[in-house]
């Protein structure tokens, strides 16, 4: 899978969070989630779960601390999908 | 020197009515707003009729946004926040801009439970070893103080934000404990309410306790019979009231609409003494909460016009009665008017006190009583206490000057308050 293509899927995603929709236009990769997209940190663990769910892959608790931003995202996304592609 | 305290918003979510404008209808006209519920029925309940208020996914989307929508399965947290944001509304007040609070307003919002379907759900995932997959909507919706929570952010509140819970007298004692606050000068305005959540898993301890009545799963609207010789049991309700109070000074310099001033009250217990247990008064400590309140209100027993009792149409009626009469020192036909909403709503459980008083303060803003429906054969032992025409059976105008409201709840607890026609 493509960064263009991660990053496309994932922008749903966050759009249900985020409540700044002018930081939504412009997403790319140095978007932090709480600073740029206002996102309440509480629905961290949701926009984890839901990644899980449109990947298919899991997100150990350790993972899960570093998605605070759309880079860390994708590139946790890559590992995660390179492994499964390894099993 | 103390505040004067009064009534400048109402709001309310009842089995007869969504908002004020159709609650205040369906109190003129006696509309009951109990049905049968084939959920109840496939779960093999012996009360299969309820009070569950009309509120549509349209309506709710007016209060709550999309995210806020998303995994969210808490009934009592959806009817105290529309509620109470009627009530603020109503009052004419704004919403508190994003920067800062409104450090003068706040809320102690009651509630008997938070979001047990939520609750439900969670269980089934621990138990299923999901709890990973749970999220974050569990806690918000299942914490007690959810209700006052929400409140709190929709509204902006930077004064106290609380939610209180003493079983059936929970929403009177939120009104009692709100009038405090401004009473002492802490908070200039305090949204007062209570909710309780709908639904078999909310309703189901109640039925296994056969307090709830049997006898008219075909003829839902005649199933809730305060002070009736048929009363049977009570039928179980749901949903929530809103009062916004306000100090008089400040509802004076906002130009609001005045319905009325609250005079005080007193709550107690029967300390599970004197014939009290959990589930039963101490009648002593019913007459004492009552003639305290009197007594804090300022007021003789005798200017009282009106009374809303807490009459849940089970045996206890009549006992209520016997104790007005007592702590009164008023009966027969020296008795004031007294009415039971319940016949209409069944019993909302913690939201019935704020239901109740907001039902009873339209009453003395706009001059009448509502009528007692399904109690056209009075129980002989209220009859033996009060003249039958102290019990309106029809809508009858009548200007109130002053009226006592009760709520009664499990654990032996007792609430009491006045309101006043307010007179400038």
């Amino acid at each position: 899978m493509t960064k263009t293509e991660i990053l496309g899927r994932l922008q749903p995603i966050v759009a249900i969070y985020t409540q700044d929709q002018d930081a939504l236009q412009t997403l790319n990769e140095d978007t932090d989630f709480i600073k740029d997209l206002k996102i309440n940190s509480a629905n961290l663990v949701d926009v984890v779960l839901d990644v899980e769910e449109e990947f298919g892959i899991e997100i150990d608790n350790a993972a899960m601390e570093k998605m605070l931003t759309v880079k860390a995202a994708m590139e946790i996304i890559e590992i995660k999908l390179q492994e499964d592609d390894r099993k | 020197m103390a505040n004067r305290v009064v009534v400048t918003g109402l709001g309310v979510i009842a089995p007869n009515g969504a908002g004020i404008p159709h609650f205040t209808e369906s109190l003129k006209r006696g509309t009951s707003g109990i049905q049968h519920l084939k959920l109840l029925e496939d779960l093999k309940f012996s009360c299969q009729i309820a009070g569950l208020p009309p509120i549509s996914p349209v309506l709710i989307s007016d209060y709550f946004s999309d995210l806020e929508r998303r995994n969210f399965n808490s009934t009592g947290i959806t009817y105290g926040v529309m509620a109470g944001m009627e009530a603020w509304q109503d009052a004419g007040l704004s919403i508190s801009p994003p920067e800062a609070p409104d450090y003068d307003s706040g809320t102690i919002f009651g509630a008997g439970t938070s979001g047990i379907d939520k609750f439900r759900e969670a269980i089934y995932k621990v138990d299923n070893l999901e709890t990973r997959r749970m999220g974050s909507s569990v806690v918000i919706q299942t914490m007690a103080s959810g209700v006052s929570a929400y409140l709190g952010g929709k509204l902006g509140l930077g004064n106290q934000v609380s939610t209180n819970s003493a079983a059936c007298s929970t929403g009177a004692e939120s009104v009692l404990m709100c009038y405090e606050k401004i009473k002492s000068g802490q908070a200039l305005r305090m949204l007062a309410g209570s909710t309780s959540d709908s639904g078999p898993y909310i309703w189901a301890g109640f039925d296994a306790m056969k307090v709830c009545t049997f006898k008219h799963n075909d003829s839902a609207e005649k199933g809730s019979r305060p002070m009736s010789a048929s009363a049977s049991g009570f039928v179980p309700g749901s949903g929530a009231g809103a009062l916004l109070l306000e100090s008089l000074s400040s509802a004076q310099h906002r130009g609001a609409h005045i319905y009325a001033e609250v005079l005080g009250g007193h709550v107690n217990s029967g300390g599970q003494r004197g014939g009290g247990t959990m589930t039963a008064p101490n009648n002593t400590a019913v007459q004492q909460c009552i003639s305290r309140a009197l007594t804090h209100a300022g007021v003789q027993a005798q200017e009282v016009d009106a009374i809303n009792g807490h009459l849940t149409a089970t045996m206890m009626d009549s006992i209520e009665i016997k104790n007005w009469t007592v702590a009164l020192q008023r009966k027969g036909a020296n008795f004031p008017y007294i009415n039971s909403l319940k016949g209409m709503t069944g019993h909302c459980l913690s939201a019935a006190g704020s239901i109740e008083c907001v039902a009873s303060v339209l009453q003395i803003d706009q001059g009448f009583l509502f009528p007692n429906i399904n109690c056209e054969d009075l129980h002989p032992d209220v009859a033996a206490c009060i003249t039958s025409d102290k019990i309106p059976r029809q809508h009858m105008p009548m200007e109130i000057n002053l009226l006592a409201k009760a709520s009664f709840g499990f654990g032996d607890v007792n609430a009491c308050l006045l309101f006043k026609k307010y007179q400038s």
